[in-house]
Formats: structure tokens, sequence, C-alpha cells
């Protein structure tokens, strides 16, 4: 073999797709028909998971701490809620690239801006924006609907899935296409040269800079592509829930992705997957069983997660797998 | 031709702190020099400072005839500087093909290339850059500047750390890329026998400051000097007496 066939062979097995890669997806399906009582928290959880999938893209691959990422959820969703509400504009995929293009816009120009800091300053003012745009849907009572909130009609998808309040079939099934496709954009992104060139960032940024890699620029450019990912999170939670509030700009929305993700692992693709599934279960049956205090149940999980897998669920998979691989080789 | 790298009255640090002091060297476009000296004296900080990680106090930079003083690090990079530092800091996540890619530029050199100099590293392709042995390591890093196409390689004590065996099997390598390359090279050595074998050119710095600049044979001869100016032991001293009758 040359050394041009055993490179070629190496990039191909570290990004083929595994049949493990499946699971999720099969899962997901087989829900649809085997638990149609439970496809409006399906739906929220494939929400939750694209929400996440986003937030992964800047923390888990490039390294960009956030606690603003509702920013561009919420723009997202007033795109698609206020063209639906002022300019009777109810076609839903052309409401999402709206939603996409208007998340891309703020995360390119707040991007520019703010990725000249990191750390705490960083921190700090991802979370300052998502506050003025809050605030600016606040301000903007006659145009958002304010406190009370905006209704949202869409029209059935491509004119055959029609969404019903009901069963929340349409939605369900609306929701997995999406978030298929956006997976696709994601994994291809992760797994491209600029995806390796944002791992090295994160590992080591000055050795990044010193390659030659335009460090800002390509954390700016991640940036903008996962605020429009989280755009369509949003557009999609607004055409699903047919109502935004200004819960969508909140801290409390940025959180659960970023507990999402503690949860299941980030910078791994699937973290995203099992911490959504993981957290809507949860909230769902401590709230259920515990009204008064489920979120202290899901604190304490947090904290076994946080001292006994760092790496998250996924992580913990992980390094189950390996540990069975080298008993098995030795 | 211009030089390759100059330094024209450089004093550059870490904060307010003065590190290298009035440094004037120039090296010329196929050139390759070796600087020593004790720990702590400036040799890592005036590599940092070409590749502008330190701050310039003052002074000026030149890679090929163009001022560089107030370049980006990454625009340096492209400009042609390759920075072999002296912690390797391979990235550990990404696989051995990818840290190579991940800074590549096109040129004389590439994939094929790195690996006829580096075999070792041809047969670990799909290997994360955490699963290398420290001398694996170091080839990859040494690699993955020579993928970027410098026009100028400065390299931080590429031995440091190294078993024997891997200190010969890279110091070929070295000794390859200076007679074959068509580039400059800067080698920072705290080993004598290394350095003064590496380059015909050799700066000695202490304090912040070039102390010698000239034959590496002449240090290799006058070993009394060669202690004076670097304070190596005896015994060192005398090997690399040895290393040269060899």
């Amino acid at each position: 073999m040359t050394v041009a066939e055993a490179a070629a062979t190496a990039l191909a097995t570290r990004h083929r797709v595994r049949p493990l890669e499946a699971l999720p997806w099969v899962l997901a399906v087989a829900a649809f028909f085997a638990l149609p009582e439970y496809l409006a928290v399906g739906t929220q959880i494939l929400i939750l998971v694209l929400f996440a999938l986003s937030l992964d893209l800047v923390l888990g691959y490039a390294g960009i701490v956030t606690l603003g990422h509702a920013a561009f959820f919420g723009t997202g969703a007033y795109a698609v809620g206020l063209l639906s509400a002022h300019l009777d504009w109810h076609e839903p995929i052309t409401g999402l690239i709206v939603a996409a293009a208007a998340a891309a816009l703020v995360g390119l120009v707040s991007g520019w801006v703010l990725l000249r800091t990191h750390g705490l300053t960083l921190l700090m003012l991802t979370m300052a924006t998502m506050t003025l745009l809050h605030e600016l849907a606040n301000e903007q009572e006659n145009l958002t609907g304010g406190f009370d909130g905006l209704p949202v009609e869409i029209d059935p998808v491509l004119g055959l899935l029609r969404f019903s309040p009901l069963t929340y079939s349409g939605q369900y099934l609306y929701a997995l296409g999406l978030l298929f496709l956006m997976f696709l954009v994601v994994r291809r992104v992760v797994y491209s040269p600029f995806g390796h060139s944002l791992t090295g960032i994160r590992e080591n940024i000055l050795r990044m800079h010193a390659v030659g890699a335009p460090v800002r620029q390509r954390l700016v450019t991640v940036y903008t592509i996962s605020a429009a990912i989280a755009g369509v999170a949003g557009g999609l939670f607004a055409q699903v829930n047919a109502y935004i509030t200004l819960d969508v700009l909140s801290l409390e929305r940025a959180a659960t992705a970023l507990i999402v993700l503690i949860l299941g692992g980030h910078g791994r693709l699937y973290g995203a997957f099992v911490g959504a599934a993981l957290y809507m279960i949860l909230e769902d049956e401590l709230a259920k069983e515990f009204p008064e205090f489920w979120q202290f149940g899901l604190g304490l999980v947090l904290v076994l997660i946080a001292l006994f897998a760092r790496e998250g669920l996924t992580g913990l998979f992980a390094q189950a797998a390996e540990r069975f691989r080298k008993r098995a080789r030795s | 031709m211009a030089e390759a790298l100059a330094f024209d009255g450089v004093s550059a640090g870490y904060g307010e702190t003065v590190v290298i002091e009035d440094i004037c060297l120039s090296v010329g476009a196929r050139e390759s020099i070796t600087i020593l000296g004790r720990n702590g004296v400036g040799k890592t900080t005036l590599l940092a400072t070409a590749m502008g990680h330190t701050r310039l106090h003052g002074g000026r930079i030149k890679l090929n005839g163009d001022d560089i003083s107030a370049l980006d690090i990454h625009r340096r990079a492209l400009a042609g500087i390759g920075y072999v530092p002296q912690e390797r800091e391979i990235f550990p996540s990404l696989t051995v093909e990818e840290n190579l890619h991940v800074g590549a530029r096109p040129g004389r050199w590439d994939g094929a290339r790195v690996f006829e100099l580096f075999p070792h590293l041809a047969a670990r392709l799909g290997n994360m850059g955490n699963q290398l042995s420290g001398g694996e390591q170091q080839m990859l890093s040494i690699a993955r500047a020579l993928m970027g196409n410098p026009r100028l390689l400065l390299m931080d004590e590429p031995t440091e750390g190294l078993a024997p065996l891997l200190v010969e099997e890279l110091q070929r390598a070295m000794d390859d890329l200076r007679t074959d390359a068509d580039m400059a090279i800067v080698l920072v050595e705290q080993n004598p026998r290394v350095a003064l074998g590496f380059a015909e050119r050799a700066l000695v710095m202490d304090r912040g400051r070039v102390i010698y600049d000239g034959p590496s044979a002449e240090l290799r001869q006058d070993r009394q000097r060669l202690e004076a100016l670097i304070g190596v032991g005896k015994d060192e001293s005398n090997r690399v007496g040895e290393d040269r009758q060899r």
C-alpha cells in the first residue's frame, strides 16, 4: 500500500458512517409508530437536539464558551413569528430559511465583535447580547406581542404534511426530517479540514495561529453557521408550537442546551441526542413524581455526571467501549 | 538575495519584561544556523519573537526583506515561517494525518515527502496525536511545520527528552533537511554535540544577548571556550571533541 493509499484509508476509517450511528434514527422512527401518545414530547426532544447540536458545534468543537446561544434560537423563532403575524407568510420551509438567515446575521455581527474576547468576558458578552435581544423583543410589544407572546400560523409542509395540535404526527416527522438534514450538515463540517482546524483551535489556539490558520475568521465562521442552525431550531419551535413568547430568548433556554451537552457529552456529535432525550424524559418524569422539586432531581443527576462522567454519557460509553476493545485484544 | 530572517536591534519579552535585548542577526536564504546557550538565556524567546509570540519592545524583524514586526502570528506563518515548538504541541484529538493537514499549504512538501523523511509516521497515520511516543510526536511536529512549506524553519530543542536512538534518527532527518531543502533553518539546541554538528554557523546567547556569532568548528575545537560560553561540563566537551574526531 502506498503512503497516499494509507492516508486515504486512515481518513476513510475515521470518518466513515458506523452502523451504530443509525441507532438514534431507528429509535426516532420506531418511536413514531410505537409511542404515538408521546409525539408531542418527542417533537420537543428533536428541537432540543437540534438546538444543542448547534451549541456543540461552537462549544464542543471550537471551544467557544457561550451562555447566550438562545439569542439565535430566539431570533429564528421571532423571524418565523413576525413573518406569519405581520406579512402573512405562512410557508414553513422558506420561513425556516429566513429564520436561519436572520440568526446567521446576528451571529456574524455579534461574533465579529465578541470573538475578540475569550473566557469569562466572552461568556458575559454572549449573555449580554441575548439579554439585549430579549429586551428589544419586550420593548417592541406591538411587533412581537411582548410578554403576551405571538401566535404563529403555518401552511402544510410542501402542501402535504399538516400539523395537528392533537396528534403531533406531522410536527414530529417535519422536525425529524429537518434534524436529519441539519445533522448531515454538522457532520460534514466537523469532519472537514475546517472542522479539524476548529479542534486544533480548541486544543491549542496559539499553535493554530503558528501553523497559519486565520483563527478569528474561522471562529466567526463557525459561530455564524452555528447561529444559523440554532435559528432553524428556533423557527421550528415557533412553527410546531404555533406560539412564541419571550422565553425563546431567555437564559433558561440557553442553559438548557448547555445542560443537555453536559449530560450527553460535548464534541461528540451524538451527545446532543442522548442529553436531550435524557433531559426531557427526566423533566417529564420528575415533574410528574415531584411537581415542586423536579429541579432538585435534575440537579442531582448533573452533580453525578460532573463527578463520575465528565465527558457525559457518550463519553462514558466511549471509555467503556475502549476498555472492552483493549481487553479483547489482550 | 534577501536574507531569510533579519533581526535589527530587536528587544522583546513578555509583557513589560524584556528577555532578549538589542539582537542583531541575519540568516541567509538557505543558510542553517544553530543557537546555543544555558537555560533561560533567551533562546526560545528569540524564536518566539520571530514567530510573533512575544511583545516587541524595539527593533525590526524582516523576513525575506519584508518587515514583519507588526504582522499577526498566522500571517507570519503564511509569509513563510514554520515553527517547531519545544513542547511539540501536537493536537491530541486529531490523527497524525489530520495533524499534518491542518496547516498544509501547497509546495514541495506534501504527505509523501514528509513520510519519506519520517517513515515512522507513515505507519501511524490513523493514530491520534496523544497515542504517539515522545519521539513520534517530535517527528510529527517537524513534519507539520514542513507541510506548511516554509521558507524559514525554526526548531526549538527538538531532541530534548528523547532517547539516544531517537536523537540519532532525528539528527539524520535534520541533516537531510539541511542539505536537501530549499529553506533556511534556525535550530535552538542545548545539546552541544547535536547543535555544533548541525550547522556551520553557531550563535551563543547569554542573558538575552548574542555573545558569539561564528563558525561552529571554532567552538568544537576550543573546548575551554565552549565551556566558558555555555557552561558545559568537562565530560560533555570531551564528547564534543570525540564526535568531531569520528
